[in-house]
């Protein structure tokens, strides 16, 4: 990636990123570039270390981003798995936790508006269901206008249809503002709805890089979906379901 | 009826539970754990236990000089009450366990804080508070007379020093076992040091220290007791003494009674004002 690349904000460069947890060796020499506004799905199959990449991308993990050069540029917001709403906190003084609260306010309502949660801006997180916490998270992650968004399997613990109706709003919510997204998932349906490019880790390295070009909205029974899922499935060790 | 080898069961429950239960085509599956009491259900116990102390009072199996009766004991406190010689003491024994209790409080919170908070303090003061927790309070009693004399002063001492261990290690606890994901949440919002402690990490903490106040608030009422056997002429203790020398056991059981009722209600108090701060906790 050109230096150019690098000063616009939402670009993510990694070199030789490496993380052992005892002796298991967890992310090994790992290198990543993603440009700005791109889109990417993190498969691998579980220990493959797509959980610990974002970790370090997030800086949650200092000595992953030791071992190697990391470098994030622009805004960086994290949607975890558990939403992760200070139960203590309304739902909007969740959104505006560490901003200027009477400033954020009018931005922070407009969001629970469009995720759907304008009703429930004054309830508590223990209130909520789990799609609806995870869409207050979204908000409170969107409201911090990141270039690079950060997400850890964000839908993983909902039921299905929950999940899907999720997924929908959060490639709505990206399209406007087009930040860098960095989706990690199990789920290769989830990797082929939403993303541009799609990664698969293996063993704590990149082993395939594929990129997207179906047009949005996309269809599971699009006639490229399917052949791309067929590929994704058998590299992640699934054997054909037909 | 027969085949339930039950001895408890009242036996006008019965006629109308077994036969649905009998007819029910679906076994029912046998519950391991009992059903909840409605809270009203606790009370059985201590009520039992005063029928049949107030039956064997009656019966003259339990001679006034050994315990009184507990209907003698209320109508002894009504008389107290009415006569004006009990309030002064009930007030007196209520200052003493209240300024010790806020004082131990204010100490054992200061104290959680600073060594909750940061690693110096930590290593300056857990220390020396797992030290004072192995002493017990009551063995402090001789140095504190020889420090502050026979006074009011010792005792409020000798109850904020035992009020404020509990208090202090839940607090700490809770400040220590703080949700790390709350943690790595403040880390990508950056939050400030400031936002962090006032936002995250001390109304993470109020749980903890609810738990300590509540057994810091039994426990001011229980040194209270015994430091009222020491050189007082005011106190509910010092009623129960001096009854003692008397052996006018209805003043003693009015005593126990009026502990128990102060135990009690101080812990209620506290319970409304946690379910009042953590009302977050609910989830209707």
């Amino acid at each position: 990636m050109s230096p150019q690349v690098l000063s616009t904000p939402g670009a993510i460069q990694a070199r030789h990123l490496s993380r052992r947890f005892g002796s298991k060796t967890v992310l090994d020499q790992l290198d990543l570039d993603v440009a700005p506004g791109q889109f990417v799905a993190l498969l691998g199959e579980s220990g493959s270390g797509k959980t610990t990449l974002l970790r370090a991308l997030a800086g949650l993990d200092q000595d992953a981003a030791a071992a190697g050069k990391l470098a994030l540029t622009g805004n960086v917001s994290v949607l975890f798995q558990d939403a992760r709403l200070l139960p203590w906190l309304s739902v909007l003084e969740n959104l505006t936790l560490g901003l200027e609260a009477a400033a954020a306010r009018p931005a922070a309502l407009q969001l629970l508006q469009e995720v759907g949660l304008a009703e429930q801006s004054q309830a508590w997180p223990a209130t909520l269901s789990g799609g609806q916490k995870q869409r207050a998270a979204l908000a409170r992650s969107l409201l911090r206008t990141p270039h690079i968004l950060l997400a850890d399997e964000p839908f993983g613990a909902l039921d299905a249809l929950t999940r899907l109706r999720m997924q929908g709003l959060l490639r709505r919510m990206v399209e406007r503002t087009r930040p860098t997204v960095i989706l990690v998932t199990h789920d290769v349906d989830e990797a082929l709805l939403l993303a541009d490019r799609i990664l698969v880790l293996e063993q704590g390295r990149i082993a395939q890089d594929h990129a997207v070009t179906l047009s949005h909205p996309r269809r599971a029974d699009d006639p490229g979906f399917a052949a791309l899922r067929q590929v994704l499935l058998q590299r992640l060790g699934v054997e054909s379901l037909a | 009826m027969s085949a339930h080898a039950r001895l408890d069961p009242p036996a006008d429950d019965l006629p109308l539970a077994a036969p649905a239960a009998a007819s029910s085509s679906v076994a029912p599956s046998p519950s391991l754990m009992p059903a909840r009491l409605p809270p009203r259900a606790l009370l059985l116990g201590p009520a039992l236990l005063l029928a049949i102390w107030e039956a064997a009072s009656r019966l003259g199996w339990l001679s006034p000089e050994t315990l009184t009766a507990p209907s003698q004991a209320l109508l002894t406190g009504l008389q107290m009450l009415r006569d004006g010689s009990l309030l002064p003491h009930l007030l007196a024994s209520a200052a003493r366990a209240y300024s010790g209790l806020f004082i131990g409080l204010a100490t054992g919170v200061v104290l959680a804080l600073l060594s909750g908070l940061t690693r110096s303090g930590e290593a300056l003061i857990d220390g020396l508070v797992q030290v004072k927790r192995a002493i017990p309070t009551l063995a402090l009693i001789p140095l504190a007379i020889l420090w502050l004399g026979i006074g009011e002063a010792m005792k409020i001492f000798l109850i904020a020093t035992a009020v404020f261990v509990p208090i202090y290690i839940n607090t700490h606890a809770a400040l220590r076992g703080i949700d790390i994901g709350h943690v790595e949440l403040a880390r990508t919002l950056h939050l400030s040091r400031a936002t962090f402690l006032r936002k995250v990490a001390l109304p993470g903490a109020l749980p903890g220290f609810f738990t300590g106040l509540r057994l810091a608030v039994s426990l001011c009422w229980t040194a209270l007791v015994v430091l009222e056997l020491i050189n007082t002429q005011t106190g509910i203790g010092y009623l129960m003494n001096r009854a003692r020398d008397w052996g006018q056991t209805d003043v003693i059981v009015v005593g126990i009674l009026i502990y128990a009722v102060l135990g009690l209600l101080s812990d209620l108090v506290v319970r409304a004002i946690e379910a009042r701060v953590l009302r977050y906790r609910r989830t209707a």
